[in-house]
């Protein structure tokens, strides 16, 4: 379930990288201070691991699919919330880079989303109802209720910054029917996977465990978090009042609603009010709006396909003109560097 | 699997030696975000003003002499999950907004194609941006920007052991399979146990790795031995850049080319 960066608005994008990058410098602080000297090594070849542990498909009892591990959980469990944290966050940035698995934009939102929940959600709930006790069954169903909460969590927060960013034209409502039920049981294999794999090693090789596990759970500091959040929301205000997607989307359901009924030449004051607050808000007005605006208004039918027609078709060929452009140029710099002769091949 | 040494794939790009892998990993990753930011700032139903965004991705893998097929291919690899949330828009927003003689084009399919434009761009513009860096030189440009250098360092590690872990886990799933002749899936406990070996493993090579790193001075920092300079030619770069993605968003170039070329008003 990562965010893609085709789905996600400058605003969400923006406000979610402060809140994932906030948490990652507390995260970043509280590791630092660990006196625990293994823990770099540690936490790097672990978010090795559960890379290669995200290869292995588990099944999904009664549905006939299969999941993977997403790890949060697991690594709350060996490294203690806040290394965990980074590690997913590692773990997620090079799956954006090299995988293409998400993007640099929506970055913010698959940390906050796939990193926060399990390490500082799930976990504690783990923690408060496993409570030391050293039934098997109960600590199976502590992981399956956390992993399940973070998972439910996880996917809602990607049906919120997908709806915020109004770029897909899904409803809040439908998006969430849709994604809640498919994390459902994800989020149960999560759960008994962990305990399971947790469950072996300590059988196997009870010390083991030992060397990865936090020297002692810290809790977040609340009023920092408290602050880092109204800092997300004040910057994410800004920036959503200033990009124009948000006015745009607006200007043109309201332009859709207008054209559906009658055309008034005349526009309504809420139009006028509108419009003067979109043209003062917008820092780049947006070309494509100005036909938008004129679908509305137009008072002939004929006039109006024409206009419609004619935008259409000399954007076409101009794309279609600057795509070649755009790739005849490629080639020329390349043929440029090519005549060159390579400084130290690799 | 495959996966993996594509991976390493990019890693021998980053090594390439061209103009654009001598600019600052800095100059680079500012600009890249700034494209991104760019690019999603439009509207829905835009597509001929994301064309010449295009330019950005091809002259940098041009110039960084760097294939583009296997950068192409990534591309596509990753794209279902935007493909299905996409796909639904053509039928949840059915109002025409243009026409091509007498094909009628709703905004739904209008933002059905934006968002794979965008998402070709939004991709493609990352995986480049690694391919002519790096993953050192990006590494130390992340911690000169502020990201926390435990981040960073956690970040270079996972990518050292990636490869030796997954091939780890490869070598064990097959030797897997091939003692299990006949049988179809593994049951969930011999997966979650297999998961858990491979995790005793892990801790072991931390452990040890933690030990040779001790034992030749390692004190939680990685470093690079070759220092980041920030030149005038990659302030030339960023600022060139991003003249172009605000001329590129201020004013639809393709529609007016699109109108020179018809005799129109240009």
């Amino acid at each position: 379930m990562h965010m893609s960066d085709a789905l996600v608005s400058p605003a969400v994008g923006g406000t979610m990288w402060i809140l994932s990058g906030g948490t990652i410098g507390l995260c970043a602080r509280k590791v630092r201070q660990s006196t625990r000297d293994n823990l770099v090594p540690m936490m790097g070849i672990l978010g090795a691991f559960v890379f290669a542990a995200q290869m292995v498909n588990f099944p999904i009892p009664l549905t006939g699919s299969s999941g993977h591990l997403g790890g949060g959980l697991l690594l709350s469990l060996l490294l203690g919330p806040h290394a965990a944290f980074l590690v997913i966050a590692s773990v997620l940035t090079v799956q954006a880079f090299f995988f293409a698995d998400g993007g640099l934009l929506a970055l913010g939102c698959n940390i906050f989303n796939l990193g926060f929940f399990p390490a500082f959600v799930a976990y504690p709930v783990y923690k408060l109802i496993s409570g030391g006790n050293p039934r098997p069954a109960r600590h199976y169903a502590a992981a399956v209720i956390a992993a399940v909460a973070a998972l439910q969590l996880g996917a809602m927060g990607v049906v919120m910054q997908t709806s915020l960013s109004s770029i897909s034209e899904l409803s809040t409502a439908a998006f969430t029917a849709l994604m809640l039920p498919i994390h459902l049981p994800i989020g149960i294999v999560e759960g008994l996977a962990t305990v399971a794999i947790m469950a072996f090693v300590a059988r196997a090789h009870p010390a083991g465990i030992a060397l990865a596990r936090p020297a002692a759970p810290a809790p977040m500091p609340a009023g920092m978090l408290v602050w880092f959040a109204v800092a997300a929301m004040v910057t994410g205000g800004l920036l959503s009042w200033f990009a124009s997607t948000r006015p745009d989307g607006l200007e043109w359901s309201l332009a859709r609603v207008a054209g559906r009924e009658e055309p008034s030449p005349g526009r309504t004051p809420a139009h006028r009010a509108l419009a003067q607050i979109q043209s003062r808000t917008t820092i780049l007005p947006d070309y494509n709006l100005r036909s938008t605006a004129g679908l509305a208004n137009q008072e002939t039918e004929g006039g109006r396909t024409a206009e419609r027609t004619g935008t259409s078709i000399s954007g076409i060929a101009g794309g279609l003109a600057t795509l070649l452009l755009v790739l005849a140029v490629g080639a020329c710099i390349r043929s440029c560097s090519r005549a060159r002769p390579p400084r130290g091949t690799p | 699997m495959k996966r993996w040494r594509e991976i390493g794939q990019m890693d021998e790009f980053g090594r390439i030696d061209s103009p654009v892998h001598n600019l600052d990993p800095r100059a680079k990753a500012v600009t890249t975000i700034a494209f991104v930011a760019t690019v999603m700032s439009f509207h829905r139903h835009e597509i001929t003003a994301l064309v010449p965004f295009l330019l950005y991705p091809v002259a940098l893998l041009s110039a960084g002499r760097i294939p583009v097929g296997p950068v192409l291919r990534k591309v596509l690899l990753a794209a279902p999950f935007v493909f299905f949330v996409a796909v639904l828009n053509p039928l949840l927003e059915r109002a025409p907004v243009a026409s091509i003689g007498p094909i009628v084009i709703t905004g739904g399919w209008l933002s059905f194609a934006s968002i794979l434009f965008r998402f070709v761009l939004t991709v493609g513009a990352a995986l480049t941006l690694v391919a002519c860096t790096g993953v050192q030189r990006l590494g130390a440009g992340l911690e000169s920007m502020g990201v926390p250098y435990t981040l960073v360092t956690q970040i270079l590690f996972l990518y050292r052991y990636l490869f030796l872990i997954s091939d780890h886990g490869t070598r064990m799933f097959r030797s897997m399979e091939l003692r299990s002749v006949g049988a179809r899936t593994a049951p969930f406990h011999v997966r979650a146990s297999l998961l858990g070996s491979l995790l005793l493993r892990s801790i072991d090579r931390a452990e040890r790795v933690h030990l040779a790193m001790s034992s030749r001075g390692f004190d939680g920092r990685m470093r690079t031995l070759d220092a980041l300079r920030f030149r005038a030619s990659d302030a030339l770069f960023v600022a060139g850049w991003v003249a172009f993605f605000a001329v590129a968003r201020t004013w639809n170039l393709p529609l007016v080319l699109g109108d020179i070329l018809a005799g129109g008003p240009g």
